[in-house]
């Protein structure tokens, strides 16, 4: 591009623009055939096989369709009762799953809250302690609670508890550096004023830090707690409590309503809590101040 | 030194009936609180109970923990670098064609989603929330039905990371339609556009770079998706990782759990530039 600018007569100015869109084409071109032998290579290590893709498509209705249940409005009662024959036993697993949820982000929280502190940059007390705390949370949130339920079983035994530390692990880093951020951000004339009363660093924290990012961190730990009860749900999958397991059983025996009911039943939970955290998060927060995902 | 004289009674008790919480929290506020604190207390300790956390139990599951990290230690590929490096390529390429499939199927979706867009509440709130739905249930819970339905294999993954994303994107996708500026549709409009040369020139230029910014953002959290599924046989690392720790390989599986740290740590920092650059900071 020139530095002067575009050309002032109407035929260099033409030229001009022709090179311009030229380059553009060009631009363009390159980027697309990349993205295209990307998406290629992608494709071919994927085993991506449009024959498989169409063979596959009937096969999912006739899976989606088997584990409907029948369901006649002339017995809808004992249709639905024999749907969910197993209630019982699944609500007490989805309590568990709700349990592993919120004893997670609870625990995690406040390791992540305590752990911010030292990870802002702007009030860590030692250089090396933040360093090590925002290491911490980096491989706290990079490693997928499902790995750390698959160790953690192992070494605690099959059962809720393994998913709760699963649970704890990852919240502490996905909170804790969503919280170092926060606490980057806040007015830093409070905390200067506590250390000149005297306060230490552990009360200036309490008292002039805190304060500033408590509804935001009220808010992303509801936000966290969301994104954790979908977590705890598949956990059971590897053995670590919850429903994942009887809903993983479901699917591997072919016991198409209960999947179904299972499902359901999911759902409902995730909506139930996905509401109340909403209608919390704004009350900490005001309306239209949104977390992302 | 004389100490000042306290406040007056009188005048503080004048000022506690208008102000009652000028001196601090009223004794309503205390039983409050500590009514509030006992609930949480209670949820705690319940919860607690509920998954069994005895100390003992704790004790004993470190004390194994520590046995764990040391047959770690040193992690080793078992010579098989060349097949898990495959394994790794197959999750990124479960992730990257599981984002672009979402996105291309999304772009639609989000258009009808949004409240500017679309005017008919009848057909739009049912559509977002089926989204919600989707949204509602985890990845890898897409993974397995897939896996029943279509079969073993990366093929079952990506159809996960895609339906699954198919609701993020949308409900995203939508929110940004409705955030943009009402100006430029109107302008397009009173010079003679129609509806969808609107869309076209008033709208997409003005949500390209949120939706190209979220698109970078799943493409980062599907990479850790990905890398998981194949824990039901979904294709991918996944696999490779549920085998050499249900099979007692822990340095292996240490090997594997390293490898996939810095995939995610160095797609993590590329994605981030870019989404910088594309938001324009």
């Amino acid at each position: 591009m020139s530095t002067t600018g575009p050309p002032h007569d109407p035929e260099s100015f033409a030229a001009h623009h022709a090179r311009l869109r030229r380059r553009q084409t060009l631009r363009n071109v390159a980027i697309g055939a990349v993205a295209l032998v990307v998406l290629w290579g992608a494709a071919r290590v994927g085993e991506v096989d449009p024959a498989q893709f169409w063979a596959g498509f009937p096969r999912l209705g006739n899976y989606i369709s088997d584990i409907l249940p029948v369901i006649r409005l002339e017995h809808f009662g004992a249709d639905v009762s024999e749907w969910m024959w197993g209630l019982d036993r699944w609500l007490a697993l989805i309590l568990d799953t709700l349990v592993i949820a919120v004893l997670g982000t609870a625990l995690g929280g406040a390791l992540a809250l305590s752990g911010s502190f030292f990870a802002a940059r702007n009030l860590a007390p030692y250089e090396w302690l933040g360093a090590i705390a925002r290491r911490i949370h980096e491989i706290g949130r990079t490693v997928p609670e499902i790995v750390y339920a698959l160790i953690f079983v192992y070494a605690f035994g099959i059962g809720p508890f393994a998913g709760v530390l699963a649970i704890i692990l990852h919240t502490w880093g996905a909170l804790g550096k969503l919280t170092a951020e926060a606490n980057e951000n806040i007015d830093m004339r409070p905390v200067e004023a506590a250390y000149a009363c005297g306060c230490n660093w552990a009360t200036s924290m309490r008292l002039a830090a805190f304060p500033q990012i408590a509804p935001n961190f009220l808010s992303y730990a509801l936000f966290r707690l969301e994104i954790n009860v979908r977590a705890a749900s598949v956990l059971g999958i590897v053995g670590a409590g919850g429903i994942g397991q009887e809903l993983y059983l479901a699917i591997r025996r072919f016991e198409y309503t209960d999947v179904s009911a299972i499902l359901l039943l999911l759902i409902i939970l995730v909506a139930i809590i996905d509401i109340t955290s909403e209608h919390l998060r704004h009350m900490v927060i005001g309306r239209g101040a949104e977390v992302r995902a | 030194m004389t100490r000042r004289p306290a406040l007056a009674p009188e005048l503080r008790d004048d000022l506690l009936r208008e102000r009652p919480r000028l001196f601090g929290p009223t004794p309503g506020d205390w039983a409050l609180r500590a009514a509030a604190g006992l609930v949480i207390l209670a949820v705690l300790g319940f919860s607690l109970w509920r998954v069994d956390a005895t100390p003992e139990r704790i004790a004993e599951g470190i004390g194994r923990l520590g046995f764990l990290l040391q047959f770690m230690w040193p992690p080793t590929a078992g010579g098989e670098l060349w097949r898990l490096v495959m394994a790794l390529l197959e999750t990124l390429a479960i992730a990257l064609i599981g984002t672009v499939a979402a996105a291309v199927a999304s772009y639609p979706i989000g258009f009808l989603g949004a409240r500017n867009i679309l005017r008919m509440r009848l057909l739009r709130l049912p559509l977002r929330r089926a989204l919600d739905v989707i949204r509602g249930v985890d990845v890898l819970i897409f993974a397995l039905i897939f896996v029943a339905a279509v079969g073993l294999g990366p093929f079952a993954g990506i159809l996960a990371v895609a339906v699954n994303d198919v609701g993020n994107f949308s409900k995203l996708f939508a929110e940004a339609i409705e955030n943009t500026d009402d100006g430029p549709a109107e302008g397009a409009a009173a010079s003679g556009c129609s509806r969808l040369e609107t869309i076209r020139f008033a709208i997409v230029p003005q949500v390209m770079p949120v939706i190209l910014s979220h698109i970078l953002y799943f493409f980062e959290r599907n990479v850790r998706a990905a890398s998981i599924i194949g824990i039901v046989g979904a294709g991918g690392i996944g696999f490779e990782l549920s085998e050499r720790i249900r099979g007692n390989y822990w340095d292996e599986a240490a090997f594997i759990i390293l490898m996939l740290l810095v995939t995610v740590m160095v797609i993590d920092r590329i994605s981030h530039r870019l989404r910088l650059r594309i938001i324009g900071r």
